[in-house]
């Protein structure tokens, strides 16, 4: 597609003077606008370049690790929510298409479009950076630091029991809602009995089961079992079915195949020798590219106050796509990430 | 001058394209998402799930830079300096695995010493809690004593 500009003063500069009617935005050195922009374009190119080989060393330092000791990898990798990662993956294409957007845009000379699209884009960033703040908190507080933070106490103190003792703590939580279950079954059945008698007839209504969960063992298919047997049966079996209770109810809740329970590394008998090196990496690489997710943001926000300003017209838009260039890089850098953090 | 070809200073994107171009990156992320579940080892391939991972990302940054990068439109010599870069990234990595290979995985067996001596602490103070239980934590938190 190509748009031919009649209007404009430099169209056909090449070769006569041009000093009684340059535009503003030109600079006197440059023979014209496209010039100048192709220099812009080419300059910022390079540095792209730069960044590129930037986050070359990273990669290298990744490649190195992982190929020495991929144990490591595959182990870290269950501890990233491939939800999340793969959350802010959609939302910088998405940031990316709003920049590219902004920029066919601002070439039509459609300026309040072009300010909608920028102010999309930083949502963009800013989502992306909002995702990036949820899963490192979420690091931060169960210790799964790089380095040798790695080792430390982790704040989260659940994550730090034994495992024998998370297991104690989920008995004795089950064993206290046993005991406000079995008060309550205590006084229905007492209102029960001064109730009179059903007929022999009457059909038993049970509540259906619910859909997840193994056929059963629902929740309240036990209440049912429970209430019958506690009738006839010793305390002692009636407590080992009570006991019981929280598998099946976790049974109920999750579904079967799922990865249930992740112990931290540093309470995990399997866990793999130098495990923190994957977070050590994880952080080094995603931190920097979030640095320049910060980095893309205040040059979004740069642009979108020119723009508001009418700095830009369509003859004169090269800060619109040489920060969108930035931005498409950011992406770029993600696009690698991804798989090779949270899809190992 | 190559002004009739670029248009204003440069060629223009269509919308429609922009939208068609992120849904297909959004669409290959759900691939390799997809992709990441499936094992590839029946083909004895080692690491064919990496290679297929990175394969479909390097697709998706094909897509990025050949239309929202603008490079299909672009000078060569702007894609060339691309692709160059590209290139010396691969060369780091290539030859910084050769070298690797060519040594031993592991200089120090095990635990680095100091990772040791900080999971010996780790380790100490996690006894003397369970040893001493009744006047670190609540009494409520242990049901087994």
């Amino acid at each position: 597609m190509t748009q031919i500009e009649a209007g404009m003063t430099h169209d056909h500069g090449h070769g006569h003077d041009d000093h009684h009617d340059h535009p503003a935005h030109l600079g006197h050195h440059w023979q014209d606008s496209t010039q100048q922009f192709e220099a812009g374009k080419l300059g910022m190119w390079l540095f792209l370049t730069t960044e590129i080989l930037l986050f070359g060393g990273l990669f290298v330092a990744y490649a190195v690790w992982r190929a020495n000791h991929p144990e490591i990898f595959l182990y870290g990798s269950q501890f990233l929510d491939t939800f999340w990662g793969g959350l802010n993956t959609c939302v910088l294409l998405i940031s990316s298409m709003t920049m590219a957007m902004a920029v066919t845009l601002a070439a039509r000379g459609k300026m309040v479009a072009v300010t909608i699209c920028l102010i999309l884009t930083l949502m963009g960033a800013g989502g992306f950076m909002v995702i990036k703040y949820i899963e490192y908190t979420h690091k931060f507080h169960e210790g799964l630091l790089p380095g040798m933070a790695f080792y430390d106490e982790p704040s989260a103190s659940y994550m730090w029991l034994p495992l024998d003792q998370q297991g104690r703590e989920a008995e004795a939580q089950a064993a206290l809602l046993a005991e406000q279950e079995s008060a309550e079954f205590a006084v229905t059945t007492q209102r029960e009995s001064e109730m009179p008698a059903a007929p022999a007839d009457a059909e038993v209504w049970t509540q259906p089961a619910a859909a997840t969960g193994p056929e059963g063992f629902t929740d309240s298919k036990l209440k049912v079992e429970t209430s019958e047997l506690r009738m006839f049966l010793p305390d002692s079996v009636i407590a080992k079915v009570e006991d019981s209770k929280p598998l099946l109810e976790y049974a109920e809740d999750h579904a079967p195949g799922e990865h249930i329970h992740l112990a931290h590394p540093l309470q995990d008998p399997e866990r793999p020798v130098n495990a923190q090196k994957f977070f050590t990496i994880y952080f080094l690489m995603t931190g920097l590219h979030g640095i320049h997710v910060i980095v893309g943001g205040i040059v979004i926000v740069w642009l979108m106050v020119l723009t508001m300003m009418g700095r830009f017209s369509r003859e004169y838009y090269t800060p619109i796509d040489l920060g969108g260039l930035y931005w498409h890089i950011v992406d770029v850098i993600w696009i690698f990430l991804f798989p090779l953090f949270y899809l190992i | 001058m190559s002004n009739h070809e670029h248009g204003a200073v440069d060629h223009i994107v269509p919308l429609k394209m922009l939208v068609g171009t992120c849904a297909a990156l959004l669409f290959l992320t759900a691939v390799t998402v997809w992709v990441a579940e499936l094992d590839f080892n029946i083909m004895n391939i080692p690491s064919m799930n990496l290679i297929v991972a990175l394969s479909v990302a390097t697709v998706k940054v094909l897509i990025v830079s050949m239309i929202f990068m603008h490079l299909r439109w672009d000078r060569s010599f702007i894609g060339f300096i691309f692709v160059m870069s590209c290139i010396l990234v691969f060369l780091f990595i290539g030859f910084a695995l050769t070298d690797t290979s060519e040594n031993l995985p592991d200089i120090i067996p095990g635990n680095t010493p100091d990772v040791q001596l900080k999971l010996d602490a780790l380790e100490a103070a996690t006894a003397e809690a369970a040893a001493a239980p009744a006047h670190t934590e609540t009494q409520g938190d242990d049901p087994d004593h």
